[in-house]
């Protein structure tokens, strides 16, 4: 049996992070079949992260964050060729430009896209930026480069302040709109985003919050020139970043059966896709951001991830359990990390913040900008956050691992007299913020809304 | 030849600061920037540092070859 696994047809729709370190574990993991990766963007796998900082800084050109491969995969790129639908009786993808791809095991790593900004006509405007792309980031930097008088970043997620701290240290004006009560306030909670907000400020950041962007204006070339704000006031600026989160790439899946819906693909902790009713398939698996997955240590709630190491994670269990029989399968059980650097701090998470009802500063202070964060829920350790502390993260990951009672007993030596107070963690609805939150609790279900009656 | 480095492995040690300055840099404290394209002059200063790299969070290779597409 496991001798077939490691024969046939497999296909990786997506070819940026997870699908590329998919296809490199399949070959480790000894596959010998056909493997044939398709990409909509025409450019070999490329790292997303560099984009909104080394990049914007002028730093690096935006062609080159080109991701160095472990091994040579041996596999059939078909690059600028879009997947239009799965047909999962014949066990096919259907492509924008070619024949159907028909395969033995499917796995879907299509990651997602920037929200665009509502209204199609205004986000014409030249000056109107996303950013997600290579070819967004090469656009958005040359702009940056020819020095505008004022630039608009709508959104204060980890994107939109990322950008703003580019504008700024490259001497630019810039403004950030945020209809939450501050930015990253839905990653990372109510006492972080006031630092994130002292620092946007402190670094000569223009930053609105409570308000939303009601309309862009053009001038009457088709150019961006501002933008008028639900406050009544109007921002004049000559480029807008819109930077309202990100929109899972299902639409090829509508009609594949799949519980694949807004939130991503449900999966289950081995990486198989749940159909719509629930059950899991055996052929079809997911990774990545697309992907939504169940996880025990927050009560088995389907997480969405947009993370960089956990695309890693989740590309290499998914691509082993492809070629394994069913009692060597692996699952995905990783605990959430990410990363963010602006304004000069390194911040970093592990765990769910938003899983949370308490948090402490168990390390640090908030004056020091040196801080580490623990979170609670119902008395225990669910996430940390560290700012300029990153080598303290591995500890309390090991305290979220291992259900510790929250608030975290005493160890550390620079202990402060916060540790003893815990405080709200005040995690707003991501309904009311212009950012989403880069980790998402989407609740226990592999739901999509059955639009299909079998007789 | 390319490099990533896995920012979540990532401790700041900045081992690979002191190595190759040309192409790892601290952002204020602890935060590393690198150029993922190495200059040819720097690829032997690249490879010491991801062999120093405490967490061996630097990866050192190709990127796949435009004729494989």
């Amino acid at each position: 049996m496991t001798d077939d696994l490691r024969k046939g047809r497999i296909v990786i729709v997506g070819a940026s992070l997870a699908g590329l370190r998919a296809a490199e574990t399949l070959r480790e993991e000894g596959f010998t079949g056909s493997l044939t990766v398709v990409g909509d963007e025409a450019y070999p796998p490329y790292d997303r992260p560099p984009l909104s900082k080394q990049v914007l800084l002028g730093q690096t050109a935006p062609d080159a964050t080109g991701l160095p491969i472990r091994r040579d995969p041996d596999a059939e790129w078909r690059l600028g060729v879009r997947a239009t639908g799965l047909d999962p009786m014949g066990k096919r993808v259907l492509l924008s430009d070619g024949d159907p791809l028909p395969f033995d095991r499917l796995l879907i790593a299509t990651g997602t896209r920037a929200r665009p900004w509502p209204n199609p006509e205004e986000a014409a405007l030249e000056g109107v930026f996303t950013l997600r792309t290579c070819d967004d980031a090469g656009g958005l930097a040359a702009r940056l480069a020819a020095g505008p008088r004022r630039v608009l970043v709508i959104g204060g997620g980890f994107t939109g302040s990322e950008i703003a701290s580019a504008c700024r240290e490259r001497g630019l004006e810039v403004t950030v709109a945020e209809r939450g009560p501050g930015p990253l306030v839905g990653a990372l909670g109510g006492t972080l985003s006031k630092l994130a907000a002292a620092m946007h400020r402190g670094h000569g950041v223009d930053l609105r919050c409570g308000v939303t962007v009601t309309a862009l204006h053009g001038d009457g070339g088709g150019r961006f020139i501002g933008a008028d704000l639900s406050d009544g006031s109007r921002v004049e600026a000559d480029v807008c970043v819109v930077a309202l989160g990100a929109v899972r790439n299902v639409e090829w899946l509508a009609d594949a059966g799949l519980a694949a819906g807004p939130r991503g693909v449900a999966c289950d902790a081995g990486c198989r896709a749940f159909n719509m009713y629930g059950i899991v398939t055996d052929d079809v698996f997911v990774a990545g951001d697309v992907s939504r997955f169940p996880h025990p240590l927050f009560e088995y709630q389907m997480l969405s991830l947009e993370h960089w190491g956990n695309a890693v994670a989740q590309a290499e269990v998914a691509a082993h359990n492809m070629v394994s029989p069913g009692p060597l399968r692996r699952p995905h059980l990783a605990v959430p990390m990410f990363w963010s650097s602006q304004f000069g701090l390194n911040i970093k998470s592990v765990g769910v913040p938003s899983f949370s009802d308490q948090v402490v500063i168990a390390q640090g202070s908030l004056e020091a900008r040196r801080l580490a964060m623990v979170y609670g829920y119902r008395g225990r350790v669910t996430a940390a956050v560290t700012v300029n502390m990153a080598k303290s993260l591995e500890y309390y990951q090991h305290l979220i691992e291992t259900a510790a009672p929250f608030p975290p007993a005493p160890g550390a030596a620079d202990r402060p007299m916060a540790a003893e107070i815990p405080v709200p963690s005040d995690v707003p609805d991501p309904k009311g913020l212009s950012h989403g939150p880069t980790v998402a609790l989407t609740g226990y279900l592999p739901d999509r809304r059955l639009t299909v009656v079998q007789h | 030849m390319q490099i990533v480095v896995d920012l979540t492995l990532c401790q700041g040690y900045a081992q690979c600061v002191f190595l190759a300055p040309e192409v790892f840099r601290l952002h204020g404290e602890e935060a590393l920037l690198y150029t993922p394209t190495v200059p040819d002059d720097q690829l032997e200063r690249v490879r010491q540092a991801a062999a120093a790299c405490p967490v061996q969070a630097i990866l050192v290779g190709e990127e796949v070859s435009a004729g494989d597409r």
